[in-house]
C-alpha cells in the first residue's frame, strides 16, 4: 500500500465534495465532543475525590471508640472508654506507624476584646499536625514541651483569624475559651471545605493536655484520655492488612477477651470518601457510554457516506486497477478518506468539547480536569471508528472487478 | 511482416484460450480456443461485430481477466501463475489502456491524470513530473497540461488519456475502440498518433468495428462468435 498516494487521494476526494465531507465529519464532532466533555468532568470529579482522600490524609487510618456493653445494656458509638495517652505511646512504636496523633474535641465559644465566636476546639498532641499534613502560615505550631506544661497557647484556624482578628495580626493576641485565656502562636493554613461540607478553618487547635486539664475537662472514668486517634501508615504497607494487624494489636492494648466484641472502631476513611463518590463515578460511565453511542452514530455516518462515495466513483475505481492500483491501493484509499473524516471531525470535536466542558465548568460549577491522554483517547477513538466503520466500504471498493467497474455508468 | 518482428518468442502469446460465461442457466462461449500471438511493434486491429469475443480478449490481454482455460504470456511470463498484486503491477508496468471514453479523473489536471500510473508505480520514477511532462508533450498537449478534462475538447481528452498509457513507457498499448467518441477528423489525429507510436515500437493492439481506423494498423483481425475467422497483414 502506498500511503502518501493513499492520503493525497482521500485529501482529493474530500474537498471534491466538502459540504458532504463536512457533513459527515459533524457526526463524529459531536460524538467526540461529547466523549471529551464527559471524561473531563468525570475525571475532574475523580480528581477532586483524591483531592478530597489526600486532604483527610491518603494513608490514615482513624480510630475511635467503639459502643459499650455493659450488662446486655448496648450503648451507642463512641460510648466505650475512649484510648488513653499511654495506649498512643504504644501504637506508636508500631512498625507501621510513621506518625500518630490523639485528639479530644469540644464546641467552644472563643472571646476577643468584645468579639465571639463559636467554633470547635480541639485539644491534640504534636503528631496530630504530621497526620495531617498540617502547618501554619504565620506563627509556629505549640511543642512538645507545650503539651508537657498544658501551656495556654493556641493556633487557629482561618475562618476563625479572619472572623476575631479581620485583618490585624492574630499572634500574640488573646483569646479566651471557656474563660481560659490563651495566646495566639500560629494560624493554619487554610484547608476549605472537609468532604463532608464542613469548614476545616473554623477551628482552635490547643495541647491536648491544655484542653483535657483547663478547657474541655477531663473523661469521668479514664484519666489521660484521648477520644480520637489517627495513624499515618508508613508507604508500602497495604492498608487493610495494617488495618487488621491494628485492630489486633488494640485489641492486646485494651485487653479484650478473645470471642468479646471490639469495643474500638477503625475507619479508613478513605474508602470511605470512595464509596461515597461510587455513584458519581458510576454516573460518569453512563454519561461516558451515552457519549460513546453517540461517537458509534457518527460513525455509522461514515461508512454510510463511504459506500455511497465506493459506489459513486465506481468508474474512477476500475481505472485506477487498470493503470497499476492494487487490491490493497484501493483499501488504503478509502481507508485513508474514512480515517481522514474522522481524525478532522475528531480534531474539531476535541476542540468543541474542551469548549463544553469549560463551559461545565463555569456555568454549572463541574470541576473538570483536561489532561492530553483524554484528547488523545478521544482522538485514538475517531481514528479507530473510521478504521472500523471505513473498513466494509473500502473493501467493497478493492473487491471490485475491474472490468464491471470500467462499465459501470 | 513488419520489420522489426524478427524475434524468436512473440510478446503476447494466446494458447487455447477459452472464456466461457454463465447467464442463468446457458453457457456462453465469449472466446472458443483461441491461439494467437502479437509480435512486438506490429500494430493490430481486432474487428468483429459485438458479442464476437474481441472486447473480451482485449480484457485478457490487458490482464483485467482470466481465461477459463488456456494460456496467455506476456513477455514470457503465463499470467495464470501470477497473482493479484503481479498482475496489477503488470498492468501498471506493461501495459497501457485507452479508453472508448477516456477515463479521466475530472476532478484532477490533465498533469495529474497523467501521473496517476506512475504514482502506483512500484519501481519509482525519479521524476513523476517530468516524466508526465514529457508524455503530454509527445501527444502535443503541452500548453494544456493545468486544464481539466472539462476544459478540454473529445480529441484532447483523448490524447491525455495516450499520454496516460504511456506514462510507464510500457510494451504494450491496448485501446478499447479509442475513437468510437471522436468525429472523424479528431479520429484521424488519434490513429496518426498511434500509429507513430507503433513506429517507435510500441506494439498497439486496438479494437474497432470501423473499417477505415482499422486501415491504420499493419494486421487486422477478425472475430465471429468467439473465434478468429481472418488475420489479415498488410504487405508492404
Amino acid at each position: 500500500m502506498k500511503l502518501k498516494l493513499a492520503i493525497s487521494s482521500a485529501i482529493e476526494a474530500l474537498l471534491a465534495n466538502v459540504l458532504r465531507s463536512f457533513l459527515t465529519m459533524l457526526g463524529i464532532m459531536i460524538g467526540v465532543a461529547s466523549v471529551m466533555a464527559m471524561m473531563a468532568i468525570s475525571e475532574g470529579a475523580a480528581i477532586q475525590v483524591d483531592q478530597q482522600i489526600s486532604a483527610l490524609g491518603a494513608s490514615n487510618l482513624t480510630v475511635r471508640p467503639g459502643a459499650s456493653r455493659r450488662g446486655g445494656r448496648h450503648s451507642g458509638a463512641n460510648s466505650a472508654p475512649p484510648f488513653t495517652d499511654k495506649q498512643v505511646q504504644i501504637l506508636q512504636q508500631e512498625p507501621y506507624v510513621t506518625a500518630i496523633s490523639a485528639r479530644n474535641s469540644g464546641s467552644v465559644t472563643v472571646v476577643s476584646g468584645s468579639d465571639n465566636w463559636a467554633t470547635q476546639l480541639y485539644g491534640t498532641n504534636v503528631g496530630y499536625f504530621e497526620t495531617q499534613s498540617w502547618g501554619v502560615t504565620a506563627g509556629e505550631l505549640f511543642t512538645q514541651r507545650q503539651i508537657s506544661q498544658s501551656a495556654a497557647v493556641a493556633v487557629i484556624g482561618k475562618t476563625v483569624a479572619d472572623t476575631l482578628f479581620e485583618g490585624t495580626n492574630p499572634l500574640g493576641q488573646v483569646i479566651r475559651a471557656r474563660n481560659v485565656p490563651l495566646r495566639v502562636i500560629g494560624v493554619l493554613e487554610e484547608k476549605g471545605q472537609s468532604s463532608f461540607g464542613g469548614d476545616r478553618d473554623d477551628i482552635v487547635i490547643v495541647p491536648i493536655t491544655t484542653a483535657r486539664n483547663r478547657i474541655l475537662g477531663a473523661h469521668k472514668t479514664t484519666p489521660k484520655h484521648v477520644s480520637s486517634i489517627a495513624i499515618s501508615v508508613a508507604d508500602g504497607y497495604i492498608m487493610a492488612d495494617v488495618q487488621n494487624q491494628l485492630e489486633d494489636r488494640l485489641r492486646e492494648i485494651r485487653r479484650i477477651k478473645p470471642g468479646s466484641a471490639d469495643n474500638f472502631r477503625v475507619f479508613n476513611i478513605a474508602d470511605f470518601v470512595r464509596a461515597r463518590s461510587s455513584t458519581q463515578a458510576t454516573m460518569g460511565v453512563l454519561l461516558a457510554f451515552t457519549a460513546a453511542v453517540s461517537l458509534i452514530v457518527g460513525g455509522v455516518g461514515v461508512m454510510n457516506i463511504m459506500l455511497v462515495s465506493v459506489t459513486e466513483r465506481t468508474r474512477e475505481i476500475g481505472l485506477r486497477m487498470a493503470v497499476g492500483a492494487r487490491k490493497g491501493d484501493i483499501l488504503g484509499q478509502f481507508l485513508a478518506e474514512a480515517i481522514l473524516l474522522c481524525l478532522i471531525g475528531g480534531l474539531i470535536g476535541s476542540a468543541l468539547g474542551v469548549g463544553a466542558a469549560e463551559l461545565a465548568a463555569n456555568v454549572g460549577g463541574f470541576p473538570i480536569s483536561i489532561s492530553p491522554m483524554i484528547a488523545a483517547t478521544a482522538l485514538s477513538a475517531a481514528v479507530f471508528i473510521g478504521l472500523f466503520f471505513g473498513y466494509f466500504p473500502a473493501r467493497r471498493a478493492a473487491q471490485l472487478n475491474p472490468i464491471e467497474a470500467l462499465r459501470h455508468e | 511482416m513488419a520489420a522489426n518482428s524478427v524475434l524468436s518468442e512473440p510478446l503476447i502469446k494466446c494458447v487455447d484460450v477459452t472464456k466461457t460465461y454463465i447467464m442463468g442457466e446457458q453457457q456462453v462461449h465469449a472466446l472458443n480456443s483461441v491461439s494467437v500471438d502479437f509480435i512486438a511493434g506490429e500494430m493490430t486491429a481486432i474487428m468483429g461485430p459485438s458479442g464476437s469475443g474481441k472486447s473480451t480478449l482485449m480484457n485478457l490481454l490487458g490482464a483485467l481477466d482470466t481465461p477459463t482455460s488456456g494460456d496467455l504470456f506476456i513477455e514470457g511470463r503465463n499470467l495464470s501463475s501470477l497473482d493479484a498484486d503481479e498482475l496489477a503491477d503488470l498492468r501498471n508496468k506493461t501495459i497501457g489502456f485507452v479508453f472508448q471514453q477516456f477515463n479521466l479523473l475530472n476532478r484532477a489536471t490533465a498533469l495529474t491524470n497523467v501521473k496517476l500510473p506512475l504514482r502506483y508505480s512500484r519501481d519509482p520514477v525519479a521524476d513523476i513530473e517530468a516524466r508526465a511532462i514529457e508524455c503530454l508533450s509527445m501527444v502535443g498537449l503541452s500548453d494544456r497540461m493545468n486544464h481539466r478534462p472539462m476544459q478540454l475538447s473529445g480529441g484532447q481528452q483523448q490524447r491525455v488519456a495516450i499520454a496516460r498509457a504511456l506514462a510507464t513507457r510500457p510494451a504494450i498499448i491496448l485501446a478499447d475502440e479509442p475513437t468510437g467518441a471522436l468525429d472523424s477528423r479528431t479520429s484521424i489525429e488519434i490513429m496518426e498518433l498511434l500509429v507513430t507510436l507503433s513506429k517507435q515500437g510500441i506494439t498497439v493492439i486496438l479494437v474497432t468495428h470501423e473499417e477505415d481506423v482499422a486501415e491504420y494498423a499493419a494486421r487486422k483481425i477478425y472475430f465471429r462468435d468467439g473465434v478468429i475467422v481472418a488475420d489479415d497483414r498488410k504487405t508492404k
